[in-house]
């Protein structure tokens, strides 16, 4: 019989986390997706998930959070991605075939996929 | 809309948009009663009578850009077309819940979808200081998920730490395996 997960683990991955945050090197790469009613109904949902796919797949060690209407409905689903110390990338138009392209030249590469970008926010 | 879970999300986004700091979403399937109720309750911001009526009614947006297929009022028809409803009761300053029913077995019934997605849509909110009370029941059968018990166990460490998001979403995902498979047995 697999083994059925409980809650309390987490107590044990806490141990982990907190112990790997200092031998690990942090991406510092966080990804923001779009999912207010206009990002959703574009499928903004479908474009996260293709994201977490990818990132578990390649084991890339990167933030993922979601926040509300960011009002440019026209383009969603809309991703931003934010690295330290450089300009705050959003891409628009994203659908789920786009992501691993994203990911494997941004966060792999470090080359911004230009054609696909709609939006630049320098770092604060 | 081609999946209920999408308007699942929606609605927990809604009660996010209101600031809310308790939610709670509630799923329940009775197959003998042939029944799938969805609630989600919060207590954020609430809304008065006006916005309430204008929120289910089938012209109101405040958006001037596409809305597909989403929203209240195509909720509300989606569920009046599966012999159900929607309820909305609201107050200002206390919250709001939103009560949807269908006819389980409904031909125009939209499947449920991907819920683990959905949720992790919401729990990966970069929202902070809320927390989500989730529970489906199906017939007789029972899975959930209570944020605030999952943060306590975690400590500083955050749900979207990509160690954390990945497993709430297994665990999310084998909760709900084997929730069907016992409601199917
Ligand atoms: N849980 C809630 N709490 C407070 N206000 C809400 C809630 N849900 C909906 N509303 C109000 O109803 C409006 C319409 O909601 P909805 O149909 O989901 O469209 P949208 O979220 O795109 O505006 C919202 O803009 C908001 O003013
Ligand atoms: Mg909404």
């Amino acid at each position: 019989m697999p083994q059925i997960k409980s809650l309390d683990e987490l107590r044990n991955l806490r141990q982990q986390v907190e112990r790997d945050i200092s031998t690990r090197r942090h991406t510092g790469t966080t990804i923001i997706v779009g999912m207010g009613t206009c990002g959703i109904a574009a499928g903004a949902r479908d474009t996260m998930h293709a994201i977490l796919e990818e990132l578990r797949k390649r084991e890339i060690d990167a933030n993922v959070t979601t926040v509300g209407c960011i009002g440019m409905c026209a383009k969603e689903p809309l991703v931003d991605v934010e690295q330290a110390g450089q300009p705050r990338v959003t891409y628009g138009n994203v659908t789920p075939d786009m992501v691993p392209r994203m990911i494997e030249e941004h966060l792999v590469k470090g080359q911004v996929v230009e054609e696909w970008v709609v939006g630049r926010l320098q770092s604060s | 809309m081609r999946e209920l879970s999408l308007h699942v999300l929606d609605l927990l986004e809604n009660s996010l948009a209101a600031g809310a700091s308790q939610i709670r979403l509630g799923i329940e399937e009775d197959t003998r009663a042939n029944l799938l109720v969805i609630t989600v309750a919060d207590n954020g911001r609430g809304m008065d009578r006006e916005t309430q009526a204008l929120a289910v009614g089938p012209f109101y947006t405040t958006r001037t850009t596409r809305h597909v297929g989403l929203g209240l009022p195509l909720l509300k028809a989606a569920a009046e077309r599966c012999e159900g409803g929607l309820e909305l009761h609201s107050e200002v300053g206390v919250g709001t819940t939103v009560r949807v029913s269908f006819q389980r077995d409904h031909i125009d019934r939209a499947p449920m979808g991907d819920l683990v997605s959905t949720l992790m849509g919401a729990l990966l909110s970069s929202r902070r200081g809320w927390d989500l009370v989730f529970t489906h029941r199906f017939d007789q059968h029972e899975f959930g998920l209570d944020t605030s018990e999952a943060r306590e166990l975690l400590g500083d460490v955050p749900l979207t730490h990509p160690a954390v998001r990945e497993w709430l979403e297994s665990y999310l995902r084998q909760g709900y395996e084997e929730l069907y498979e016992q409601g199917a047995g």
